[in-house]
């Protein structure tokens, strides 16, 4: 087995390494479903996205590589980042399914999709404006990919959340479970600080209005009644994750890990 | 979805939608297959992403598979043989000047 790699990330790296993670661990979620969603059509839809987000991963990852200093590519950072480096958002790194052993929640899928590719959505267009010409230029073509993602994940919720009664009762239990996570998308801290003073890119906190009234009304239209405030604050960004990133990375590392260099 | 009237009615599969896509700009929609979707906004993004992950376009056109109206095959020879021996229907008697290409 190859030994892990330790990084030095600074804050600038630090904020492009969240993004990178996230889009990286919710793309493996995705790709979960391959062959395995509920038609064949929105099969390929999650698959389509999934590669979507990996290309966005690769992209912030091979520059968090470049600006992290120790000359690591995308692979490496990938594929031999122990689970306390990785700084994905919780809300990503959720099993699609709402009991475990089960195979997949339709509902808690497209929710999923919905809260994080809005979430996105906000940010990339803020990113374009980014004094990390690097970055900017990638939020420019992932603005795009994400405009689409949250405009079917959208329809979704409100199809289902304004569906039948079962299909009603499925997406209030996915609402349930996801939107503790969500506060986890707005906590600012000193890389957030750090960001906004350069230019970088937005402080997260600075997200929340917009993306709470693009939640809000999409879930009225769903018919879904919105939470009250999380208690709870995820805080996978830091690097202190659920239960559940460590058996996906198992998954996505033991290959690479096993055969260092392997192609086919 | 098995809310869906249309989707109810069928025994809840959903419906089949017709999709058309055009290549580029100034050509024609192409019919180029079929796919189950539950409602219109839903077949348009589906064709999407079933007909146009390889670049294959820049616009789509979805319609109801039971709304397209189809000669039947069993008139074939009585629409369609009838012209077979009317030649003088093609512009093809004209002399053309040189000048005149491509017509």
């Amino acid at each position: 087995m190859v030994a892990s790699i330790a990084l030095k990330p600074d804050a600038h790296t630090r904020y492009v390494l969240r993004l990178a993670d996230t889009c990286l661990v919710w793309s493996h979620r995705l790709s979960e479903w391959c062959g395995h969603a509920p038609v064949l059509e929105e099969d390929i839809a999650l698959a389509n996205q999934a590669l979507d987000l990996l290309g966005q991963a690769r992209a912030l990852l091979t520059h968090a590589g470049r600006l992290e200093g120790q000359g690591f590519d995308e692979d490496q950072l990938a594929y031999l980042r122990d689970e306390r480096d990785y700084l994905n958002v919780t809300l990503a790194e959720l099993p699609n399914a709402l009991v475990a052993g089960a195979r997949g929640d339709f509902a808690l899928t497209v929710l999923r999709n919905f809260f994080l590719s809005a979430w996105m959505l906000a940010l990339w267009r803020a990113l374009e404006r980014s004094s990390d010409a690097e970055l900017a230029a990638i939020a420019g073509k992932a603005a795009k990919e994400s405009r689409y993602h949250r405009e079917h994940a959208a329809d979704w919720v409100v199809r289902l959340g304004d569906g039948t009664d079962e299909s009603h009762r499925r997406m209030s239990a996915a609402l349930d479970r996801l939107w503790p996570c969500t506060s986890e998308l707005f906590d600012a801290d000193e890389v957030d600080a750090a960001a906004a003073a350069t230019g970088l890119g937005p402080a997260w906190d600075a997200l929340r209005e917009g993306w709470l009234a693009d939640v809000q009304a999409v879930l009225a239209e769903a018919t879904l009644p919105l939470p009250p405030a999380p208690a709870w604050r995820g805080d996978a960004k830091r690097g202190r994750h659920s239960e559940h990133l460590g058996p996906l990375l198992a998954v996505m590392q033991v290959l690479p890990r096993s055969y260092p260099g392997g192609v086919w | 979805m098995s809310g869906n009237p249309d989707a109810a009615a069928a025994g809840g599969e959903w419906p089949l939608w017709e999709v058309f896509v055009r290549s580029k700009a100034g050509l024609d929609h192409k019919h180029c297959g079929s796919l189950h979707a539950p409602d219109a906004k839903a077949a348009v993004q589906l064709a999407r992403e079933v007909y146009t992950r390889r670049q294959e376009g820049t616009s789509i056109w979805v319609v109801r598979s039971d709304q397209i109206v189809a000669s039947d095959p069993g008139d074939k020879d009585m629409y369609f043989d009838p012209m077979a021996d009317k030649v003088y229907r093609h512009p093809t008697f004209y002399e053309l000047p040189d000048a005149v290409n491509h017509m």
